[in-house]
């Protein structure tokens, strides 16, 4: 890589939280990790499951890092520091799962899961990815650039600019990016779609989302 | 760990695992929930007789499964039974009352002579919050404060607590009293760091539920779980893994009667989480390096000491009959674990 990597904010120290900074971790990327409350209470996970992760606040996680990724529970988002995450680029991870987070009543005028993160962080870019392969396939299916049987990852997005920067860290992490639309669009890797759960490759994406034909 | 000392240090154990699966007759028709259930006791007598350590029920609360109160069950099978241990996998104890859960199982203790064991969890499915009354935002606070209650329970001596989750106890003391003074009773975890964090703390034994995926991956949380344990000063010594499989006689038979019963069940329970259908590549790679243990006794056999010595485990439960499965293909891959499976294993670990 030409460009010097950025350094990632991981807000969720649960599976998914922890996967994505091992598989950022895998391929030297910086990481700033936290849970919901003190570092102190994740900082031995942390060392051991994520070793060069640094446990930190949210506050800090965010703060010292250039792209923030959401990986905790979707009903947790208005716990969300608006104002710090302010300009920032935002992976947003999460799903909408009914069982555990209820019924979000914001959840039914936003056209997708993520449009209603956006719309609840208005002033930072945000962009859907790492959201629809399962916590326990993420690290088993990464493979690195130009392996023959690499997976792909969606990626939804409105600003072309930040799905790109997004993209070159799906690839990083070992997966083919398919840009898929903007954050509308990004209702169709949600639960419930043949997306959702799907570890597939490039080819059979973009048949299954529709993007051959347009 | 050389090799060698798992000969010495470490008596491996082997158990069958189950949420009484509806099992289908010759003619593909389902059993019913009761005659379910009675499968199941059968199985377990069978296991005995097979000489398999333990055999573990978990509870769900759909149409898909018969056991919704593993402790019962267990109790139909102690009385027949005279050597294998009776296990839950697991207990909601979220969704439950750790008062009545101890009562329960120092019951089955009593009749089955002390071979009572509790596997406590949080549990994957969540059916049990709504039916029971418990709100699911609750999920992390009911685990956390009922345990802390449990692992007094546990110490069969008057209790003192108060907490959040359910009226408070002075001086309560609760029968009955076992034998031993203790039932054996573990926590399973799902790959919550947390969750692994808090059976270290409490010294309990730690029970790892791979459903899918590379074992491997685990690696890690046996390590957090031995560093975890030695910061708190508790003692590690069972570290176990559930994970589900099928044996048959073949390779190719062993897949032929698990791939439509895991089908259905995962596309089932995938149905209520959102989760596109299985396909039958997904399972292949499960199958091949992944979490399911499918195939003749040597194939199964290979991959099980595979996992034991990569995680460094030093117990192993099966979960068995996943989905509409023939019952006597159910019976006769208890028959192959016990007979062929377990010693293969043994064999492999030592060898």
């Amino acid at each position: 890589m030409d460009s010097p990597r950025p350094v990632l904010g991981i807000l969720g120290a649960g599976k998914l939280g922890i996967a994505i900074a091992q598989l950022a971790l895998k391929v030297s990327y910086a990481v700033f990790i936290a849970g919901s409350s003190t570092a102190e209470k994740i900082k031995l996970s942390i060392e051991i499951l994520t070793p060069g992760a640094i446990a930190v606040t949210a506050e800090d996680a965010i703060r010292r890092s250039d792209i923030v990724i959401l990986a905790l529970p979707l009903s947790k988002y208005r716990n969300l520091p608006v104002d710090l995450l302010k300009g920032k680029l935002v992976i947003d991870a999460m799903n909408y799962w009914w069982e555990v987070d209820g019924s979000i009543s914001e959840l039914e005028s936003a056209s997708s899961s993520s449009e209603m993160v956006q719309h609840f962080l208005p002033q930072s870019r945000v962009v859907k990815a790492f959201s629809h392969i399962g916590y326990h396939h993420l690290l088993d299916d990464a493979r690195p650039l130009g392996v023959t049987d690499r997976k792909a990852m969606a990626i939804a997005g409105n600003n072309v600019t930040d799905v790109q920067i997004v993209a070159c860290i799906v690839s990083d992490l070992g997966f083919d990016p398919v840009l898929i639309g903007n954050l509308a669009d990004g209702k169709i890797l949600e639960p419930g779609t043949p997306l959702f759960g799907a570890s597939i490759n490039e080819v059979t994406m973009r048949k299954l989302a529709g993007l051959d034909n347009k | 760990m050389p090799k060698s000392s798992y000969k010495q240090q470490r008596n491996i154990l082997f158990g069958l695992d189950s949420f009484g699966d509806i099992p289908v007759d010759k003619d593909g028709n389902l059993f019913s929930h009761a005659a379910a259930i009675r499968q199941v006791v059968d199985e377990a007598v069978l296991a005995d007789k097979l000489g398999i350590d333990v055999i573990a029920l978990g509870e769900h609360h759909r149409s898909d499964f018969s056991i919704s109160s593993p402790e019962t069950v267990l109790a139909g099978i102690a009385t027949k039974t005279k050597r294998i241990k009776l296990a839950s996998g697991v207990t909601v104890l979220s969704s439950d009352d750790p008062v009545r859960v101890f009562e329960r199982f120092a019951t089955v203790d009593a009749l089955s002579n002390g071979r009572a064991q509790i596997i406590l969890g949080r549990g994957s499915f969540t059916e049990s919050f709504p039916l029971f009354g418990y709100n699911l935002q609750d999920y992390e606070i009911l685990f956390e404060e009922k345990v802390a209650l449990f692992a007094k329970i546990l110490t069969e001596k008057p209790v003192t607590w108060e907490g959040t989750t359910r009226a408070t106890l002075h001086e309560a003391d609760i029968f009955p009293k076992t034998e031993s003074g203790y039932i054996h009773t573990s926590i399973g975890v799902g790959g919550s760091p947390q969750s692994v964090i808090r059976a270290a703390k409490y010294g309990f034994p730690l029970m790892l539920a791979v459903i899918g995926g590379s074992p491997a991956r685990f690696i890690p949380y046996v390590e957090l779980y031995h560093k975890a344990a030695s910061e708190f000063g508790t003692k590690v010594d069972e570290i176990g893994i559930h994970s589900p499989g099928f044996i048959a006689d073949t390779d190719e038979e062993a897949v032929s009667i698990a791939w439509p019963a895991h089908k259905i069940n995962f596309d089932r329970i995938g149905k209520t989480r959102g989760w596109s259908p299985m396909q039958k590549e997904h399972f292949d790679q499960e199958v091949k390096n992944g979490s399911l243990y499918i195939g003749s006794p040597e194939t199964v056999a290979q991959k099980m000491a595979n996992t034991i010595k990569a995680l460094n485990v030093n117990r192993f439960d099966l979960v068995y009959g996943g989905g509409p499965m023939p019952a006597s293909a159910r019976l006769h891959m208890v028959e192959l674990y016990g007979k062929k499976v377990i010693s293969r294993v043994r064999e492999l670990l030592n060898g």
